[in-house]
């Protein structure tokens, strides 16, 4: 016998040096991979820290306490209470009133100027909401707190001046200690005085900004709401599913259960797959010259925004009915029609309720996609100032996504905050969503 | 009252091509410039009169009149903005749809700016430097050659040793226009070798952006801008006057021909990039659609666009006495000063 050319040491070795290496390959790969998570992460993180980090203070709005005097004669002179006169009486010179009172020192028609500027344009509107609410009010004092203007909210927050918030200037002892100089501060220094005064005799505090939540658009950011929206995307939605669950169901059903097998019903899948792949704007200049110029339906509407993301979510819909029916297995099928069940009854009585979690997973997912959708709207006119809340679908709306679109492109500087948080409550949503496709999928989903 | 029905009558039989129905919301359309101001008188009339509140459509100036000059009826809007005048070829189409009766209603200026970071000296340009700075091609000893002027000082020793990098809007933008128009078209004239052209020819050397880094298309989000100025200290960007007037903590106004971008200046048109802003208003759906008498009546007002009003507080220059009183009167009488 002789023993192989190299002693079995150096074999031996010679092998211990390729494992090394082709343990320090393995070690290396997986290093990338956890790399390519940690940078999706940091990603992450960082979105959402910028997002969280500007929008939470916009659910806090700084109020004033105002003691309005509800003079009868200059609300409802005759005293007929009706609502019509109280919804039109003019509470702006209750405000002021309200306002010189407590800046007896401000005479000068500048002076008083800067005085009204520092409750929000929408403050009488407060106010007549709750003599609406409760008519006796009329003829007495009442104690109410309105929104600050916008400016001073900033400022109050410390967006403005990152050395001046609320904390300092209550503490501050003789006047507000600005690192900026006076022409970048947004507020005069007369208007920063007033503001000191209030802060000190504390008549102003910040609390949960109800508004952001109940108001329509604005093109006053203290006043601007997402409930306008929020109603908006909820009609568009509700349109959306009526039409696109139904249509994609009876085609994923009849495509999977009925069809015959030849080049058309080829062409057809080809096409609903290509379909999902479209660009969302095409959808919406199909709905603009079909919905809009031909049938000649509203612009704005809820209606079309549902019809045109419907042509969108259809193609999910379809392709995510088809896999979940396909996923029912032959012998379901097979044992129905052998115990005598006709064909309609196998489907609607055994395939479809065992598809059902399928298809519903891919209409959320499809739903949270329409719910995200901008693009195709802006044709059909939804990327539009509505203040009102729309009442039915046909009212003019506009949606979530294009909110913050629009808020997202105005100067003034109270929408930035507001855009974050709108951000915040749409994430919010989508998060829901599909962690309802998620759950959905996870209790009801069978395997065989 | 029968007039008036019959009025309605013929809107609904012109503009029906569906199933059109009823509307008792003013609806405007057109420039994103107008748009922060229209949408502020909007809400205020809204607020107050307690008619449905106009639901305001961005759809940039020349999209807004195609809109507007598409028909009569319910399914067209009742106002368009514009950040220019209306063109010729656009009261045809009107015309030729039915709109024949337009009334132009001027409601304010609007200063464009260019700006950059506090954190870099202020510029002090004049509108020759600018085109030197922005311009594709640009004439040097009478040739025209393509733009070899990198930093700001090599236009001029006396301006900042810095790299020019200017973020603008894209060619869609009424901004863009007005900038070519009042900016790069005088400081084109301002050489004999583009003064000598005239036509497509001149319309091309003025009018054409250099392509090579110096000026960016930033898209039509202005806020955009303001962020990317505020990171990069070298960057200069071109937007409305109201967005420097929100952002005076993070950004100043570079001077164009001496004069600062300031609420006075433009005011006074001492600066000398400014622009007159409309809203056209459809005399036929006067009367037809509720509310829009009342709503001329607040947007004329000097609560609103006067110099004191709520519009000059988000940044409209108002006009002075006489122009005001002008274009209220031939709003409020429905005067078609448009085909005239």
């Amino acid at each position: 016998m002789t023993p192989p050319s190299g002693s079995p040491a150096t074999a031996t070795e010679k092998m211990r040096a390729s494992l090394k290496r082709r343990y320090a390959a393995e070690r290396r790969f997986q290093a990338y991979g956890i790399v390519a998570i940690l940078l999706a992460l940091g990603m992450l993180v960082t979105l959402f820290a910028t997002i969280i980090s500007t929008g939470t203070s916009a659910f806090v709005q700084h109020t004033v306490r105002l003691d309005v005097t509800l003079f009868p004669q200059d609300i409802d002179p005759d005293g007929t209470r009706d609502p019509a006169v109280l919804r039109r009486a003019n509470y702006q010179t209750t405000i002021n009133d309200a306002l010189y009172s407590l800046f007896p020192e401000a005479t000068s028609r500048q002076d008083r100027r800067a005085v009204r500027d520092l409750v929000s344009s929408g403050a009488n509107f407060v106010v007549r909401d709750m003599v609406l609410a409760d008519p006796s009010l009329v003829g007495q004092r009442i104690s109410v707190r309105v929104p600050l203007a916008s400016e001073f909210d900033q400022v109050l927050k410390g967006n403005v001046d990152p050395a001046v918030d609320l904390g300092v200037i209550r503490e501050a002892s003789t006047s507000v200690p600005w690192s900026l100089p006076p022409d970048e501060r947004l507020i005069s220094e007369t208007q920063a005085d007033y503001l000191q005064q209030l802060v000190r005799q504390g008549e102003i505090e910040g609390s949960f900004n109800r508004w952001f939540f109940t108001n329509g658009d604005s093109r006053q950011p203290e006043l601007a709401g997402i409930w306008g929206a929020a109603v908006g995307s909820f009609f568009t939605l509700v349109v959306t599913l009526a039409l696109s669950f139904p249509i994609g169901v009876a085609a994923a059903v009849y495509l999977e259960e009925f069809a015959p097998k030849n080049r058309w019903t080829d062409i057809i899948e080809v096409n609903i797959n290509n379909l999902a792949a479209v660009p969302s704007i095409v959808f919406g200049l199909l709905g603009l010259a079909v919905f809009l110029q031909f049938f000649g339906l509203p612009r704005s509407a809820p209606v079309v925004g549902g019809l045109v993301l419907t042509l969108m979510t259809l193609p999910t819909i379809i392709i995510a009915s088809r896999a979940a029916l396909k996923s029912v297995p032959p012998s379901i099928r097979e044992a129905a029609l052998g115990v005598g069940a006709s064909k309609l009854q196998t489907i609607t009585h055994h395939v479809l309720p065992l598809a059902m979690p399928g298809m519903l997973t891919g209409t959320i997912i499809g739903m949270a996609q329409a719910l995200g959708e901008t693009a195709p709207l802006l044709m059909i006119g939804m990327v539009a100032f509505v203040v009102d809340i729309p009442g039915s679908p046909l009212d003019s709306a506009t949606v979530l996504p294009v909110q913050i679109f629009l808020w997202s492109d105005s100067p003034e500087r109270g929408f930035t905050e507001r855009t974050s948080a709108a951000i915040m409550c749409l994430l919010g949503f989508l998060i829901f969503m599909n962690a309802a496709a998620v759950l959905l999928r996870k209790r009801f989903e069978r395997r065989w | 009252m029968i007039k008036k029905s019959i009025l309605l009558a013929a809107v609904a039989t012109v503009g029906f091509a569906g199933v059109a129905e009823a509307r008792d919301q003013i609806r405007i359309v057109g420039s994103s410039t107008v748009y922060p101001f229209t949408t502020v008188a909007a809400e205020t009339f809204g607020k107050k009169t307690g008619y449905p509140t106009p639901v305001v459509e961005s759809t940039g100036s020349g999209g807004g009149l195609k809109l507007f000059c598409a028909g009569l009826g319910v399914e067209h809007p009742d106002f368009t903005n514009a950040s220019r005048a209306i063109k010729a070829s656009e009261i045809e189409t009107c015309a030729s749809n039915g709109v024949d009766k337009i009334t132009e209603m001027k409601v304010g200026y609007d200063g464009i700016v260019m700006a950059n970071s506090k954190a870099a000296p202020v510029l002090d340009l004049t509108k020759e430097q600018v085109f030197l700075a922005l311009a594709k091609d640009v004439p040097v000893d009478g040739e025209w050659v393509a733009n070899p002027n990198t930093k700001w000082s090599d236009i001029d020793p006396s301006l900042p040793d810095a790299d020019i990098e200017v973020l603008g809007p894209p060619p869609t933008s009424g901004t863009r226009d007005a900038f070519l128009e009042l900016v790069m078209e005088p400081g084109c004239e301002s050489f004999e070798a583009c003064a000598s052209l005239d036509g497509d020819a001149f319309d091309a050397r003025a009018f054409t952006l250099r392509e090579d880094g110096g000026f960016v298309e930033a898209g039509e989000n202005d806020n955009l801008i303001v962020q990317k100025l505020e990171a990069n200290a070298d960057a200069v960007g071109i937007f409305g006057y109201s967005f420097l007037d929100q952002n005076l903590d993070k950004i100043q106004g570079a001077m164009i021909d001496g004069e600062a971008p300031t609420f006075e200046n433009i005011a006074s048109g001492a600066y000398p990039v400014s622009r007159p802003l409309f809203v056209y208003v459809k005399v036929a759906h006067m009367g037809v659609i509720p509310g829009m008498e009342e709503f001329l009546e607040e947007y004329t007002s000097d609560a609103a666009w006067g110099p004191e009003g709520y519009l000059s507080d988000k940044g409209l220059i108002p006009m002075d006495d006489a122009e005001r009183a002008q274009y209220r009167d031939a709003a409020l009488n429905q005067v078609d000063n448009v085909n005239m």
